[in-house]
């Protein structure tokens, strides 16, 4: 299907060039990475920029580099990048993790993880993982880079933070210093490719404490601090695991939509949850399933 | 609209052509340059049967602009057939199988499996169904589909 909305197509070599694009625009400017959503607002006419920042040929956002603990993940390293890296499976596993549930190959070859966020639907796969790694994401302006927690990202139902004449040049990651073990478990229809109906990411660290994420249980994905806080400090056992599942509901407000109703979500998130929990609790004395094995609900 | 002035490898041979920033790779694949094996189905990325192989990998040809593609190399069934070493290992093994049905998935399936078995030719069930899982079928239910890729890696 041809796309009926009209717009100009640049290709910026440089950051300079790409930033007085959107200062100029701004709204009416739209980035294009791997395009895998935006293309379907084109056709759709939800978007309707007048003119396409293909970001491909800045060099700087393809970056992909360890350094001491930090992993930057430029803004165009697609979700296939993510996978195949072990740096990523070996360092941040839930990260890892939930970016096999995105979608299909095909997509993910072309789909970046900043995309993801920028998209900022409530069932992105990869912000409960980016949440609860505690990720930065580094947005570049004509005034400067900022740095933004991804806690203060995501504003609402496919809104965040970044301005109009911003763009992102990348997120980061931090190893967590202490030992832990991790788990993103997603519910979906069926296995393969399927949006989340809910989704939940786990860090278990060694001295018992706990941090707990969520997508597509409310507006926004979030990290869940009242569950945290009831977690921090025991051992993983069915008393505290109970009490867990009671405060997770009370920082959860999912909707009921096409794929699945509002009290189906609530449900699950506490049985996904409980689950996670334990798996995540496993790995972390190295007795639990394999990343990636077990990660469908 | 400014027209854009493209240059792309497809199927081995240099195409240049003049395209709109609003025209889709795979409506130009299939309307200008004969090439009609990426199909339109869903056309939002859902069902993979109009993959392309674009520097190598699997991507959506209806999420992609044809402006993109320049510079970049393209292959499809076509060109994958003669180019590709599994692609044709694929397809005898497909037919001998009699594995599709009306064969509208089958261009994506099969260049799919390529991309799979050239990164990993011991690749296991689960690797054939996570690698199949964007490509729709709604003839067979997938089980000749995954067994002639087991049997293309089992190389019976």
């Amino acid at each position: 299907m041809p796309i009926s909305a009209e717009f100009e197509y640049v290709k910026p070599k440089d950051m300079d060039e790409a930033l007085h694009v959107f200062s100029l625009y701004r709204e009416k400017a739209r980035a294009l990475a791997g395009g895998t959503d935006l293309l379907v607002h084109l056709k759709e006419g939800l978007a309707k920029p007048e003119v396409l920042v293909d970001l491909k040929a800045l060099e700087d956002l393809g970056v992909f580099k360890l350094k001491g603990d930090i992993l930057r993940l430029g803004a165009l390293v697609t979700f296939t990048e993510l996978i195949e890296s072990p740096v990523v499976k070996s360092k941040f596993p839930v990260l890892w993790e939930a970016a096999l549930t995105v979608a299909s190959t095909g997509v993910r070859n072309r789909a970046t993880l900043a995309g993801n966020i920028c998209s900022a639907v409530p069932s992105a796969d990869s912000a409960p993982a980016l949440a609860v790694y505690e990720a930065e994401v580094l947005v570049r302006g004509l005034r400067g880079e900022r740095r933004i927690p991804i806690e203060n990202w995501f504003t609402g139902p496919k809104k965040t933070a970044l301005q109009p004449d911003e763009i992102v040049a990348a997120v980061e990651i931090k190893v967590p210093a202490k030992k832990h073990g991790g788990c993103y478990m997603k519910l979906s229809r069926y296995e393969g490719e399927d949006l989340a109906q809910g989704g939940i990411a786990v860090l278990a660290f060694s001295d018992n404490t706990y941090r707990v994420a969520a997508c597509a249980l409310g507006p926004k994905p979030a990290r869940c601090p009242a569950t945290e806080a009831v977690l921090a400090g025991s051992k993983l056992g069915p008393k505290v695991l109970a009490q867990a599942k009671d405060a997770i509901l009370t920082e959860l407000s999912p909707i009921s939509d096409i794929r699945s109703t509002k009290e189906y979500r609530l449900h699950m998130a506490q049985i996904m949850l409980g689950r996670a929990l334990e798996s995540a609790v496993a790995r972390l004395f190295g007795k639990g399933a394999r990343y990636g094995a077990e990660n469908i609900c | 609209m400014k027209n854009h002035n493209i240059q792309f490898k497809l199927n081995g041979e240099t195409v240049s052509l003049s395209v709109q920033p609003n025209d889709v790779l795979l409506d130009v694949l299939r309307n200008r340059l004969g090439i009609k094996s990426p199909k339109v189905g869903c056309d939002r990325g859902d069902c993979g049967t109009c993959t392309v192989l674009m520097n190598g990998r699997t991507v959506r040809s209806c999420l992609a602009l044809a402006v993109e593609a320049d510079g970049a190399e393209v292959v499809t069934l076509e060109g994958a057939n003669t180019t590709r070493k599994w692609t044709q290992k694929l397809q005898a093994k497909f037919h001998e199988k009699n594995a599709f049905q009306c064969g509208f998935c089958a261009p994506g399936v099969i260049l799919s499996a390529t991309e799979l078995l050239e990164k990993n030719p011991k690749a296991s069930a689960h690797d054939i169904k996570e690698a199949i899982a964007g490509n729709l079928c709604r003839c067979t239910g997938y089980e000749p589909i995954v067994e002639a890729i087991e049997e293309t890696v089992k190389g019976k």
